[in-house]
């Protein structure tokens, strides 16, 4: 006997508490604080605030703690508790000429003003399990320096002197915000690096990956590659000037590309950009390239089809919230939509079948 | 959760919201975009629906939420229960008593009155989108009003299968302008969509745009004159409650190919019970 189904609330409630039971664990084993995880975790706390664009390390944190580690989910609590937040007015364009760099290398110059500082970096270690971190083996003091205090140059600069890279004119025109207005189609360059900055880390990375591999292929150098905290300077009405609201870490990039040269204009490289809030450089790297690929049109390339040159298909596919909300829906109830197409198949089977019939009749 | 506003989102969002949505009414059938924000379930779960519920919801207003018809399917608990925390409204499973509905895949049975607002839950706003998967084209399609393509598709289906092979998410032209896609409502529920004296308003979160009936909208569902629209259903009355008027779920109920059929709108089916009728399948 089949009694309409009840009871829902009851079965989420229920869920929701095994969910929190298996969040925790084992408690015989020591729960994790949002401290350990900001200091420890770093890296994926810096996705998650770069993805949920927010800045905010404890708030990231605590989203890691909550979504059990699964990253999209943390980017998901971010992003919904970032809309709840006023908006108290924008910042000053951030300094990155003025970064204080932790990190600081160019592929294209072999030595460069401010040098190459290699930083906290994974690049040259052997990927081997250290067993004595299982172990909880602590770790030495690393050496230190006093930083240098000469200026650090942007590496485009000095190709821009020479005029061998395409100049990147000073605009003041306040960028879109794909927060606040729907994102529309044709989207200008500083809207589509708002939504690659919090873009799916993965799926910059493989559009990224496509084009080295010849769709829509761009020849790009890491003209540089910068991690380091900046000012936030906010101009207050109140006060008549402007003044620091604190310092964030900002990871740059800054690609160095191809370009044949026209009629008109001589041979000259070309830019790719990317920026991303803390210490992300994978997901920067992507963004260079990512946006290089996207400004074929204004560069005069030919649209040669490939998925990177399509600025719909990458900013309506980018971001890794609508993405998952959608693709994850498929599991909510589908019965009415699902039964008009079972009447559907068997009405059209039921026809296939008499004319089946009638035919071997004739 | 008394930190938030009454009904979650800020005040300047919903008046964003509003504009929209009065947009939308201006022009019945005009996809309008707007800056649709994260909330706190997943695109695609209806967030298009809850921000639209969010901005015409009042302190006065009864809620009913339904998915697949029903009031107690879990999306439809969990809506319900966002706004009973965030806008401390009253709830209500009977359509007849709602204020305004929310809605996932089906429009009630009971005929709609003026007064009450729907609020469906849109996946994909465009019609025209599995035809052409560009937005810059679609709308520009629009604009021109070269709707060709869709009745090539719909005739492609009967010269394949002898029928328009869609089901539920069939296209509708709205007064004479704007092909429109009803939300994935089976086919059975396109004739109230016209003529009806409640307002309709339609959300799509994850796609930012929001459209819209106004009351008493002549809305047509595509068709040739040889072959003309048809609203379907399971060929059986309910179970239940004996109803043969009423969009009917299949429920598996053994192994070896038992089935029953019940009304998928459950309040409907309830409340048909509670004044006498039965199936023949009821206790």
């Amino acid at each position: 006997m089949y009694v309409a189904v009840k009871g829902g609330e009851r079965a989420i409630q229920n869920a929701h508490a095994w969910l929190a039971e298996e969040r925790r664990g084992d408690t015989s084993v020591a729960g994790l604080s949002v401290a350990q995880i900001r200091e420890q975790l770093s890296l994926a706390v810096n996705r998650v605030m770069a993805e949920g664009s927010l800045y905010d390390l404890d708030l990231a944190a605590l989203a890691i703690k909550q979504a059990r580690g699964d990253l999209i989910e943390a980017i998901f609590l971010i992003r919904a508790y970032r809309t709840t937040l006023p908006r108290f007015g924008a910042s000053a364009p951030v300094e990155t000429a003025k970064m204080a760099c932790d990190r600081r290398i160019s592929a294209t110059f072999k030595d460069l003003p401010g040098g190459q500082v290699l930083g906290p970096t994974f690049d040259y270690t052997h990927r081997l399990l250290d067993f004595k971190l299982a172990a909880d083996g602590e770790t030495p003091a690393a050496a230190q320096r006093e930083a240098d205090p000469a200026p650090v140059p942007h590496v485009t600069a000095f190709l821009n002197r020479e005029g061998l890279i395409e100049d990147a004119p000073h605009d003041d025109t306040p960028p879109p915000d794909l927060t606040r207005e729907p994102l529309e189609m044709p989207a200008d360059r500083a809207l589509r690096l708002q939504a690659l900055a919090r873009a799916d880390e993965g799926f910059t990375l493989s559009m990224a990956y496509s084009t080295q591999r010849g769709y829509a292929r761009n020849h790009a150098f890491v003209g540089e590659l910068r991690i380091g905290t900046v000012a936030v300077e906010m101009d207050i009405p109140e006060l008549g000037f402007t003044v620091e609201i604190g310092e964030i870490t900002l990871t740059e990039c800054e690609t160095v590309n191809q370009f044949k040269g026209s009629k008109t204009e001589p041979p000259q490289f070309t830019r790719g950009y990317g920026l991303v809030f803390g210490q992300t450089e994978r997901k920067a790297i992507s963004m260079a390239l990512v946006d290089r690929a996207l400004r074929w049109e204004e560069l005069g390339e030919d649209n040669v089809g490939a998925p990177a040159q399509d600025a719909e298909f990458v900013l309506y596919h980018a971001d890794n919230i609508q993405a998952t909300g959608f693709l994850e829906h498929i599991k909510l109830p589908h019965y009415v939509d699902f039964q008009s197409e079972l009447e559907l198949v068997r009405k059209l089977r039921r026809e296939v079948e008499t004319s089946q019939h009638q035919e071997a009749a004739e | 959760m008394s930190d938030y506003n009454f009904a979650y989102l800020d005040e300047q969002t919903k008046r964003m919201i509003r504009r929209a949505i009065l947009k939308g009414l201006a022009i019945p059938g005009y996809q309008v975009p707007f800056a649709s924000r994260e909330m706190p379930m997943p695109y695609g779960w209806g967030t298009g629906g809850v921000q639209v519920s969010a901005a015409v919801l009042t302190p006065d207003d009864r809620f009913k939420v339904i998915d697949q018809g029903a009031d107690d399917t879990t999306n439809a608990v969990s809506i319900r229960s966002f706004f009973e925390r965030t806008a401390g409204v009253a709830t209500t499973t009977a359509t007849t008593e709602a204020t305004v509905i929310q809605t996932r895949h089906r429009i009630p049975e009971v005929p709609l009155a003026e007064g009450q607002i729907l609020v469906y839950q849109v996946p994909i706003p465009e019609p025209l989108r599995f035809l052409e998967p560009r937005e810059s084209e679609t709308r520009k399609m629009h604009s021109l009003e070269e709707y060709g393509l869709m009745h090539v598709k719909l005739y492609e289906d009967i010269s394949r299968h002898g029928h328009i092979a869609t089901s539920y998410a069939y296209p509708v032209k709205v007064e004479a302008r704007y092909v429109m896609d009803p939300s994935p409502i089976p086919k059975f529920d396109n004739p109230k969509l016209g003529g009806c004296p409640a307002i309709q308003l339609f959300g799509a979160g994850r796609e930012q745009r929001i459209y819209a009936l106004p009351p008493y909208t002549r809305v047509v569902s595509l068709d040739f004159e040889d072959h003309p629209f048809e609203a379907t259903k399971a060929d059986h009355p309910c179970g239940l409650c004996g109803a043969d008027d009423s969009y009917l779920d299949e429920v598996i109920i053994d192994d070896t190919g038992g089935r029953m059929f019940v009304c998928s709108d459950t309040d409907y089916c309830e409340t048909r019970q509670a004044a006498g009728h039965r199936g023949k399948d009821a206790a």
